[in-house]
């Protein structure tokens, strides 16, 4: 079994209203060296077997197609997380 | 004529919006999201609510449903589409109509009677109005922020494919205080605020007289008209 690990993050130019109160209230605990915050999505993604090179491919449209809204997401990444990370 | 109301997991106001048809004066018909069939109806509204509890993203999901797949192939023929709140996320969830919805800037769930400014008339759903006219309706959304690359937002205001704008206080932030947009040939409509709380004297928002307000009936006569004509 692998894990296949797909982030995704709303496009740069669009306002975060989550991370901007995030960054608030980081502000008033007293964290003021921390500026912007932004907030994505993280899937994990189960399959059996070995991720070959199609199934990766697979995915990758997966994520364009249904994980993210392209219009207003950006998929910044598709990995194979590392048995380290786990 | 027969307009169908489709039930995802999670919809809300799909009753108010049969009831809205009647109001009309046309025969509303119950779809459910998992078939593959529209029981022959001329036109088709998704209602608001929380659909798949907004999981993934606002009508993300629904979008994706079984009958989707004719909801789009009869959109695609010229056939009325209304998608009302939560039903306009997913009208943009299935590229039938263009940018995408999401949290207000304020962060806040808006509830409350909202002004709005018709600005086209070339739709079949808002062919009752008259460019400029200004109606009040109810909105009630936490994710209503209407976005699009600068680009696709030239694209839309260029080729005037928006139908509704908010007037006075944008609740949502959204660019060009877009509040409702139909696509180019003008049967696919999607707008934030519900026409559906606005069809009968006594339940609808408080303009010239207590709760009198009955702006949203002229959406769902418009629509009947198109077909009929």
């Amino acid at each position: 079994m692998a894990v296949i690990v797909v982030d995704v993050m709303p496009k740069a130019e669009i306002l975060d209203p989550q991370g901007k109160a995030v960054s608030r209230a980081l502000a008033r605990l007293g964290h003021g060296e921390i500026g912007d915050v932004r907030l994505g999505k993280r899937f994990e993604l189960t399959v059996e077997g070995e991720v070959t090179d199609a199934l990766l491919e697979q995915v990758r449209k997966i994520a364009d197609d249904v994980l993210a809204n392209t219009v207003i997401e950006d998929v910044v990444g598709v990995r194979v997380q590392d048995e380290a990370d786990r | 004529m027969r307009v169908g109301v489709i039930t995802f997991p999670g919809t809300l106001d799909d009753r108010d919006a049969q009831r809205a048809v009647r109001l009309a004066g046309h025969e509303p018909v119950a779809l459910w999201h998992g078939e593959h069939d529209l029981h022959g109806v001329d036109a088709l509204v998704l209602p608001g609510g929380f659909s798949y509890g907004d999981y993934l993203r606002c009508g993300a999901i629904a979008a994706r449903s079984p009958i989707m797949t004719e909801v789009v192939e009869a959109a695609e023929r010229g056939m009325p589409v209304l998608g009302i709140c939560n039903g306009f996320q997913m009208l943009t969830e299935a590229r039938l109509l263009p940018g995408g919805l999401v949290r207000n800037a304020t962060g806040l769930f808006v509830r409350r009677d909202q002004r709005l400014r018709v600005e086209r008339t070339t739709t079949a759903w808002t062919n009752r109005f008259e460019v400029g006219q200004e109606i009040v309706i109810p909105l009630k959304n936490g994710e209503g922020r209407f976005v699009a690359t600068p680009d696709e937002i030239e694209r839309i205001e260029g080729e005037g494919l928006v139908v509704f704008r908010y007037l006075g206080d944008d609740p949502n932030g959204s660019i060009d205080a877009i509040a409702g947009i139909a696509n180019a040939a003008g049967n696919v409509m999607g707008l934030m605020p519900h026409p559906e709380h606005a069809v009968e004297l006594g339940f609808g928002p408080t303009t010239t007289r207590m709760k009198a307000g009955i702006d949203g009936l002229e959406i769902f006569k418009s629509a009947l008209e198109a077909v009929a004509a």
